[in-house]
């Protein structure tokens, strides 16, 4: 569970002081899918950061479970990230000179796993995601939606409690959209994952099960 | 993980990989060839002093030469030899007389000192072995000259007619007409101890024909030569030779062991004969000093110094500076130029190696960005940025090796030849002067000087290699902290925002 309590990031810019987070409180229970919309410049990538443990509070503070995240050092939020967090962006950001299933396991690289475990794992997570006959093939050789696939593939094959989308769909056509959306809806269901979505896409939003609009560093609940 | 992710950002930015090998292999190609050359000077120039002082002679002891005081003469042994000849010396024949005579001198510029300082250098605890030598130039002046009867009977003869005196029977002298010839022959002499110590110059010589000294030889007309001096002088064992005015017997010819030196001086005599022929009794002009430990040269030197302050105590490496000729050039070019030119190809390809791993973590910022979203600590990216430097730094260093070693390679096999002398005892040039009833001529040639030519061979060693190796990981090691430190800086929201 998530519990953000009186969160305020701001940034200095050249311009003054940018308020990206103003005061926002929020729970999210385990297992609950929320998806999260608003403008650009609204504070929806700065509130999945504090989430992901990628960023610290101005003020304020975020709880998973029972470790603060605001108050950590880098080292072991590096390694919450790496066994409790998964992460899907909308650019998917794979390795591009590792293949399929080597950019699956950098995940499980911090995990100190065996080279077969790494192996067995990824391979399974990429089945898992219908990529099992693209094992070998570079990002390069891969559509927009297998490349997803293969992100998702790396953010779930540690097993994470939450996993985070940035935008997961944003650089695919409604078709792949869906498949992607489905293959989320399912891997949260089957897992009980905690799933956060941030997204502009209304057909998107409208799968989760609790949708907030952060507007001016705010948050609002739309029923 | 590591391997596998290193292998594949090396084979898929091959450009990049091989722009860091290249330059890095060309400046460790370079420092190999630089320092490889050095070596082989430095090895040249050790066998030309060698040549002089001998092998195992760590330290030299001399005495530097007054500058005689205006309008003083100087002392017995400054003087220039004089060769003066009475009315009665020489053979007349014909109207001609044949003068000879043979003076042993330590030559004007040379100076000897006091044999006290063997005693003094052969007293210290830290000296392994000493000896003294006595270097000296036989200067033989030989000549014609009309006899003095008949430039007698030519004055009376004064008012006869001209012709006359040519019709009974000529004025003398090689040229008939009352005239001179003269010859001057000089060669190196240098007194040895023939007890036979460890150190000096016979022990970079091996002996050719007859013997070496022994010690029964002490005091004896006896001389061995240098081969190349008794080829020139058309001399041979059991032969004799005039130094000093007395006659020698020549027991044994000697060469240089090395194959490139000929041997420090063209004969060698007994030193206390020498003493005694050229009148310079307990006189010596240079002391070889074997230091007990190569590690205390300094110290011996040192202590040397302070023991016989007024001696010119000089290391090895002090007489490199002795060599002169155009190995003293290329020791000067590799000092200088190859020295700076390494480094500044050095910094260079480090400077690229820095320049091209900052400019590619930059590059990478989405990755090394993702790769921290997951979980990766900052230790292990700076790992994976610096684990890829230092193999691009090894991939450098091996072809530079192989460059390098071709490089020795083809300097070995064109050889270039360097010319050298070194100079144990410097004296001035050949002079002249006439005197009133006799004749005087001024000091003659050098002493104890090897002129040799030196084919420049690089040895090829481990430290060689291990500096190349060294560098090639030190480079590798500052490209990969320059570009870890880039990747440990960068914060994975910012790295992402960026892409974003």
């Amino acid at each position: 569970m998530y519990e953000l309590n009186e969160l305020t990031k701001t940034y200095e810019t050249k311009r003054g002081t940018v308020t990206a987070l103003n005061k926002v409180s929020l729970t999210i229970p385990t297992g609950q899918m929320v998806a999260i919309q608003g403008p650009t410049g609204g504070g929806k990538s700065t509130l999945l950061q504090m989430l992901g443990a990628l960023e610290r509070p101005t003020s304020g503070t975020v709880t998973l479970g029972d470790d603060e995240l605001s108050k950590m050092p880098d080292s072991r939020l590096a390694e919450i990230r790496a066994r409790t967090i998964g992460f899907v962006f909308q650019g998917f950001n794979l390795i591009p000179t590792l293949t399929a299933q080597e950019n699956v396991e950098t995940a499980l690289a911090p995990l100190g796993l065996s080279s077969a475990d790494r192996k067995s794992r990824a391979t399974a997570a990429l089945e898992k995601v219908g990529l099992g006959e693209r094992l070998t093939h570079h990002p390069s050789e891969l559509s927009g939606g297998q490349q997803q696939r293969v992100a998702i593939a790396r953010a779930l094959v540690k097993e994470p409690t939450v996993l985070l989308a940035d935008e997961p769909t944003g650089n695919l056509d409604e078709q792949t959209r869906d498949e992607i959306m489905e293959l989320l809806e399912g891997l949260w269901r089957d897992q009980g994952l905690t799933l956060i979505i941030v997204t502009h896409d209304s057909a998107v939003a409208k799968r989760a099960e609790r949708r907030l609009t952060l507007k001016h560093g705010a948050v609002t609940e739309k029923k | 993980m590591f391997g596998t992710y290193l292998y594949r950002e090396l084979s898929n930015r091959r450009k990049q990989t091989a722009i860091i090998a290249a330059g890095m292999a060309l400046a460790i190609a370079l420092v190999m060839i630089v320092n490889g050359v050095a070596a082989g000077v430095k090895d040249a120039q050790a066998t030309v002093l060698a040549s002089v002082y001998g092998v195992g002679t760590d330290i030299t002891i001399t005495q530097d030469p007054e500058t005689p005081v205006e309008g003083e003469e100087g002392t017995a042994q400054q003087q220039q030899p004089r060769f003066e000849f009475g009315a009665d010396d020489g053979e007349t024949a014909d109207g001609t007389t044949a003068i000879s005579q043979s003076r042993l001198t330590s030559g004007i510029a040379s100076t000897t000192f006091d044999a006290d300082a063997l005693t003094t250098a052969q007293g210290l605890d830290t000296v392994a072995a000493a000896t003294a030598t006595l270097a000296l130039t036989n200067v033989s002046f030989s000549g014609e000259v009309a006899a003095p009867d008949v430039t007698t009977d030519q004055g009376t003869e004064q008012g006869a007619a001209p012709g006359e005196g040519e019709a009974q029977g000529g004025r003398g002298g090689p040229d008939g007409a009352g005239g001179s010839a003269f010859e001057v022959d000089t060669f190196t002499v240098t007194g040895i101890d023939v007890a036979g110590e460890s150190v000096g110059p016979l022990t970079s010589v091996e002996l050719v024909d007859g013997r070496a000294f022994e010690t029964t030889d002490s005091d004896s007309n006896v001389v061995i030569l240098d081969t190349s001096y008794a080829t020139t002088s058309s001399l041979a064992v059991d032969d004799t030779l005039e130094i000093g005015g007395e006659e020698f017997t020549i027991i044994g010819t000697v060469t240089s062991t090395s194959s490139d030196a000929t041997t420090a001086s063209n004969t060698y005599i007994p030193l206390d004969t020498a003493q005694r022929v050229a009148d310079l009794e307990g006189q010596i002009s240079t002391v070889y000093v074997q230091a007990a430990s190569s590690t205390d040269i300094a110290a011996v030197q040192a202590s040397l110094q302070t023991a016989l302050p007024d001696a010119s105590v000089k290391t090895q490496e002090d007489l490199a500076s002795s060599v002169s000729g155009s190995l003293s050039t290329a020791s000067d070019l590799v000092g200088k130029l190859g020295t700076w030119l390494s480094i500044i190809v050095l910094a260079a390809a480090f400077l690229i190696s820095v320049l091209l791993t900052t400019s590619g973590v930059a590059r990478r910022t989405r990755e090394f960005g993702t790769l921290k979203a997951i979980g990766w600590s900052n230790g292990a990216v700076v790992r994976q940025v610096a684990g890829e430097s230092l193999v691009q730094g090894a991939i450098g260093g091996v072809i530079g090796v192989v460059v390098g070693l071709l490089g020795i390679l083809s300097i070995n096999l064109i050889a270039p030849v360097l010319s050298a002398s070194a100079v144990a005892t410097t004296v001035a040039g050949p002079g002249a002067g006439q005197g009133g009833g006799g004749n005087r001529f001024g000091d003659a040639a050098t002493t104890a000087a090897a002129t040799t030519d030196i084919a420049l061979q690089i040895p090829v060693t481990f430290g060689i290699i291990g500096i190349a190796v060294a560098l090639a990981i030190a480079g590798g090691l500052i490209a990969g902290a320059f570009g870890g430190w880039r990747a440990a800086r960068l914060r994975p929201a910012e790295a992402l925002r960026s892409v974003a």
